[in-house]
């Protein structure tokens, strides 16, 4: 089998070669437009490659860096808390362990489901390494799961991201190797048969990939992942919904939350930070389905790193969060208040769920904002 | 000229193929020898087998309408239960716990037994044996003077409800099993407790994952979302196939449970029943 296709593909490639061999005229001419072509792409990539300014770092020469110092196993932390930051740190071998669970827990009030998550929380464990480190990551499937797990992490180049050496039966351990080469937030979720219900059923987390020297210090930082839910009672109708599949297909979704249940960030579960502050939000959309329109009420972004790159734009009030896919977002609290944290397609917020808050505490502040009558 | 030689080079490429197909089949052939040399002393479990009549089914994999045909067999009505693999151990010492090597049973094997001659505490005899082996449930299976199931009979015993023969149009055929595979520890319950199906099998879904003798022949890749399979089993035939029905997530969970496994493993949701050829 192993000697088999490489002879194959060799048999291709000659008669390839030999076909544009008998064609050698037409070829040259082909090569010669080409080779200009090029030339000229080049001329004016160099001329667009200004040093631009709202960047986080670039991933070039990523491949050589070299890790160094003792490994590092990752604090496994619960959202919406993250590990702390890498700081300026070099690069080294980090050891990452995830365990897929499948258990029951409260969607919302009353209402229960069988979620299946990655560190037994919807969204699983934050995962902060930075570029250039070596991530050996286990995958442990709880042994008394009914399904096979594995994990794909978008941070990942290489096939499947992970997915393809982590299929993992109930009980089992998967183990694979990468390297950090792209610095940004990233999803990570379970990719095993059928995928649509592994990651409605919550599993789904952010791998962070800080550039070198670390991000910006900010005074708080959380995680928030924005996810959909397919019961196949009503929203809010109590006891132990079942996922509905067609509600899947079509896109209806009983709930949309953040943070894996209705409520999760409200209450006495409120993000919190004090006036003069600045918040960092790690904010992701597991989906599966639905792109999220991700605001906080009564707060403009001082910056958004949009869909997780490098680059960050300035003074945004909505941020577009794709279903696999996040964004960061940071600002400064001027005013202390409850500022409410939702998906701005609103009838998400209003009737299904995705709707957190940020409490600041604090001084008033009557030049930013005063009420007069 | 350039004809003769594009000709040679296409033979030479389908005498490949034939070389590599043979030596598969050489191979597979040594394989089985080798596992002819550990004898089983048999066992005669009083198991019911149920015929299964011979037909045609469209199977899971595989993107053209070619259709399956599965010649008439016998399937055990039931999963194996822990009350007859232990008398198979029994008889069998050298597939008890404590000798059993490590490439034909992983260090889960009959993992919760309290020891190599007593099931699990409070194990209800009549339940599903797990934390079984490919090799460990070939071996009961030749003892029984049985076999197991290839993939395509067992998926064909699959279509079926309690009412009719093919039951997978039926829109509540998926979404019933896929809530029914959600449900934890189903395996701690004995066999037999459930409806037939329409061929009078039982529990082919509602208590554990089975092996089947082929269980890693046709795989999903382990990324779903290609909708292509690996042919790791079936090492001559064409590959890059996908399903024929994207909305039958349950077989997607047997299908991908399936090829997260290796011969050795043991697991504690994975069981297996029998079948036999039927005598003429």
């Amino acid at each position: 089998m192993i000697n088999f296709i490489p002879k194959n593909f060799q048999i291709k490639s000659n008669s390839d070669n030999f076909v544009l061999l008998k064609n050698s005229k037409k070829y040259s001419l082909m090569k010669k437009i080409l080779t200009s072509l090029a030339v000229v792409l080049l001329a004016l990539q160099s001329c667009k490659q200004n040093p631009s300014e709202n960047s986080a770092g670039k991933s070039e020469n990523a491949m050589e860096i070299k890790v160094s110092g003792e490994t590092e196993d990752q604090k496994i932390t619960n959202p919406p808390t993250v590990p702390a930051p890498i700081g300026d740190r070099a690069a080294k071998k980090v050891v990452v362990h995830l365990e897929a669970t499948e258990e029951e827990g409260e969607l919302a009030d009353g209402v229960t489901y069988k979620f299946w998550t990655f560190n037994s929380s919807v969204p699983g464990s934050f995962i902060r390494i930075r570029v250039g480190d070596e991530v050996e990551l286990h995958l442990k499937n709880k042994s008394n799961s009914v399904m096979p797990h594995n994990i794909d992490l978008h941070a990942v180049n290489g096939p499947g991201g992970g997915a393809e050496a982590t299929n993992v039966a109930p009980g089992k351990e998967a183990i694979f190797n990468f390297k950090a080469l792209n610095p940004g937030l990233f999803v990570y979720h379970c990719a095993a048969a059928p995928v649509p219900m592994h990651i409605a059923n919550g599993m789904y987390g952010l791998i962070l990939v800080e550039p070198a020297g670390g991000l910006a210090k900010v005074d708080k930082e959380y995680y928030i992942m924005q996810g959909e839910f397919y019961t196949k009672g009503k929203t809010d109708e109590k006891g132990l919904q079942e996922f509905d599949q067609d509600k899947g297909v079509d896109e209806r979704p009983t709930y949309v939350v953040f943070n894996g249940k209705k409520n999760a960030l409200m209450g006495a579960n409120m993000l919190t930070a004090k006036v003069g502050e600045t918040v960092r939000l790690f904010v992701g959309n597991g989906g599966p389905n639905l792109v999220s329109s991700f605001h906080v009420i009564g707060e403009i972004f001082d910056k958004v790193y949009t869909e997780g790159g490098s680059k960050y734009n300035e003074n945004v009030q909505t941020t577009v969060i794709p279903a696999g896919g996040a964004a960061i977002v940071e600002f400064k609290v001027e005013e202390p208040g409850e500022y409410v944290l939702v998906d701005h397609s609103i009838f998400r917020a209003f009737n299904k769920g995705a709707i957190g808050k940020l409490k600041v505490t604090g001084e008033k502040n009557p030049k930013v904002y005063h009420k007069v009558q | 000229m350039s004809k003769i030689i594009k000709i040679v080079l296409f033979l030479g490429g389908f005498f490949f193929l034939m070389i590599s197909c043979e030596n598969k089949a050489n191979e597979t052939r040594s394989e089985t020898l080798t596992t002819k040399n550990f004898k089983e002393e048999s066992i005669n479990p009083e198991v019911k087998m149920v015929l299964i009549k011979a037909g045609k089914y469209q199977p899971f994999y595989g993107t053209d309408s070619s259709l399956v045909e599965v010649t008439d067999f016998l399937l055990d009505e039931k999963p194996v239960t822990n009350k007859e693999y232990l008398e198979f151990v029994m008889k069998n010492p050298k597939w008890k716990r404590s000798n059993v090597k490590a490439v034909f049973a992983d260090d889960t094997y009959l993992k919760d037994w309290q020891n190599d001659e007593t099931l699990p505490k409070n194990a209800n005899p009549e339940a599903p044996i797990t934390f079984v082996s490919w090799f460990s449930a070939k071996a009961y299976a030749k003892s029984a003077g049985k076999r197991l199931p290839t993939l395509d009979e067992w998926e064909y015993v699959a279509m079926s409800d309690e009412t009719s023969q093919n039951a997978r149009n039926k829109p509540t055929y998926s979404s019933h099993l896929i809530n029914l595979y959600n449900q934890k520890e189903r395996e701690k319950n004995p066999v037999k407790v459930s409806k037939p199906n329409y061929w009078g099998v039982y529990n082919m879904f509602d208590l554990v994952w089975e092996w089947t003798d082929d269980f890693n022949s046709i795989m999903t890749t382990s990324d779903s979302r290609t909708t292509e399979f690996d042919d790791k089993g079936l090492f001559c035939a064409a590959a890059g196939t996908s399903t024929t029905d994207v909305l039958n997530y349950a077989s997607f969970m047997r299908y991908a449970f399936r090829s997260s496994l290796k011969a050795n493993y043991t697991v504690g949701n994975l069981g297996f029943r029998c079948a036999k050829d039927l005598q003429k």
